[in-house]
């Protein structure tokens, strides 16, 4: 005995005729196909979907994380003071840092010699983020747009990370930290 | 004789690379009209890079086909350890060639003269016109019947053959939807029969090249409306493809009766089936759609219900046939696909009882219809 649903489908003389509704199925589906085919041959797109590496979206969310950001200071030398530690919050370790020691710069003698990420590897939770205490990276709402054939060509440098323009945002270049105070101790 | 020989080598040589072209055609417009259907753009990453260039062709997907044959031959041909390899080798040929072969009764356009195209050919062709079909048999619509009950041996056999037991069930259930629906094909075109009183393919056509009531052209669907719906749908379940693709369902059965092949031998079963589809749409043309015929369009060019006529040369009325009996077959196909793309697959239990308690019933009750008024007329 098969069960019996409380919201189950009554089909009427009408539908379970077959061919009245599924005249009414090609009906629907006919017409989707003549309105996008009458969009293509006049040369407007009849698709919702977008060809992805020519053609991205436009309308990611302000919030979106996206690509990474190294930010600058106003000498233009990178926020980063190699602590490591997104490298090691970041849950997918796709973080690789490799520190140098710079005595010049006396407030900041630790500085990133080689910084990248593993696009390929990166899951975008924003840990990264969250984590650093020098506000030196962040995420943009662009996506890193790396379609390839292998992986090894999903590998964003310092250089890259440092130099790239997100359109959507306006903080960089970034505001200069707060002045120092003379004992050398931030306030 | 040579004059007989060459004709039947041109019209053969015709009929395989329309059904060839389809069959490759097919495939593109499917993935096309499908995405087009539903809002996507479709396949379109294909392309062939001109030599020593940057140019790449892409012609909105056309290659994929290509791509997709060239893989299939490059593959691996896996073969499974059978017990009966005979069969196993045979089985993908048995599916495809009476497929091809239907195509030999169904004529593709009205008459040939060579003579009258062009002078020169009165020396070999003389003043003989030819009617434009491989094979003129009075039998036709029963070798058409004959040739697609053909293809059921195929699926079986490549099933039995496969010692897997989904290939084993596919073949179980494409055996028991075949011989069904074939029944309902046969039921529907005998309406037809009794009304042209023949089962000759090319005096069917010649009937529908008339006129109804003095506007309507006497095309098959005019006289039986109901008949065309019931055999499109019966030749879409002989064609086992949604919303009847029960013995290849991949939620069910992996692939059907075709689990076991790979490459090229999966390739033939594919091709028959785009090549079916075609098929199923010229036998449509042919039976309910007029066939070569334009409305009011005769051997000798238009003749329209008001009393006015348009004379044409011999060779503008042979490509005018033989291209509006091309786009029929076009449009039927991409009526099919639009079909495929739109209806659910039914339950397995209901394949089985919508032919026999369904369409079975109103098949018969079509005939009778039929037989009573065509006895009422006649009388």
């Amino acid at each position: 005995m098969r069960k019996q649903y409380w919201n189950e489908a009554e089909m009427g003389l009408w539908e379970r005729a077959y061919l009245p509704e599924i005249l009414r199925g090609l009906a629907i589906t006919g017409g989707v196909f003549v309105r996008n085919m009458f969009k293509w041959m006049t040369g407007r797109k009849g698709a919702l979907t977008t060809y992805y590496p020519e053609e991205t979206r436009w309308d990611y969310a302000p919030a979106n994380r996206g690509k990474h950001v190294l930010t600058r200071r106003a000498d233009g030398s990178p926020q980063c003071v190699a602590c490591n530690m997104c490298a090691t919050v970041c849950p997918a370790k796709v973080i690789e840092i490799e520190a140098g020691f710079d005595p010049a710069d006396e407030a900041h003698p630790k500085y990133p010699v080689r910084f990248e990420i593993d696009y390929s590897r990166c899951v975008f939770c924003g840990l990264c983020v969250e984590a650093c205490p020098e506000d030196a990276i962040r995420m943009a709402k662009e996506v890193p747009d790396l379609p390839a054939h292998d992986r090894w060509s999903m590998w964003l440098g310092k250089e890259e990370l440092l130099e790239w323009q997100p359109q959507g945002d306006v903080a960089k270049p970034y505001p200069p930290p707060p002045p120092r105070v003379p004992n050398g101790d931030r306030p | 004789m040579i004059a007989d020989l060459v004709i039947a080598l041109v019209f053969i040589g015709y009929a395989i690379s329309v059904l060839m072209g389809f069959g490759t055609i097919l495939t593109w417009v499917e993935r096309k009209q499908a995405a087009v259907m539903s809002d996507r753009i479709g396949a379109n990453r294909a392309y062939i890079r001109i030599p020593f260039t940057q140019v790449k062709l892409v012609w909105l997907g056309l290659f994929h086909g290509m791509a997709d044959g060239l893989k299939m031959l490059l593959k691996e041909d896996f073969k499974p350890r059978t017990y009966d390899w005979y069969a196993y080798a045979v089985a993908p040929w048995v599916v495809f060639t009476p497929v091809l072969l239907v195509f030999a009764v169904i004529p593709f356009g009205g008459t040939l003269t060579p003579a009258k195209l062009w002078e020169p050919l009165a020396a070999v062709f003389g003043d003989r016109s030819w009617p434009m079909q491989i094979a003129t048999l009075d039998a036709g619509l029963l070798i058409v019947f004959a040739f697609s009950g053909l293809t059921i041996i195929g699926a079986m056999l490549a099933g039995w053959s496969s010692s897997n037991k989904f290939s084993l069930l596919g073949a179980l259930r494409a055996g028991s939807q075949m011989i069904s629906y074939e029944l309902v094909l046969g039921l529907t075109v005998l309406g037809l029969i009794l009304i042209y009183g023949t089962v000759d393919l090319d005096a069917i056509v010649r009937h529908q090249s008339g006129t109804v009531l003095g506007f309507l052209p006497a095309w098959g669907i005019v006289y039986q409306p109901f008949a065309a719906t019931l055999f499109l749908a019966a030749a879409i379940a002989e064609n086992k493809r949604i919303p009847f693709d029960l013995p290849e369902a991949e939620s069910e059965l992996i692939a059907g009766y075709f689990t076991e092949y790979s490459a090229m031998k999966m390739g033939l079963f594919m091709f028959a089936e785009f090549i079916e589809i075609a098929i199923i749409g010229a036998l449509f043309t042919t039976l309910f759609l007029g066939g070569y015929n334009l409305p009011y369009m005769t051997d000798a060019g238009f003749a329209f219900p008001g009393g006015a006529a348009v004379a044409m040369p011999h060779g503008a009325v042979v490509v005018t046939q033989m291209g509006t009996f091309l786009l029929k077959v076009f449009l039927v196909c991409s009526f099919q696909i639009l079909i495929r793309w739109t209806l659910p697959r039914f339950r397995y239990d209901q394949v089985l009882t919508f032919a026999w308690k369904f369409m079975f019933p109103l098949a018969l009750a079509n005939l009778v219809v039929t037989a009573v008024a065509v006895w009422a007329i006649g009388s």
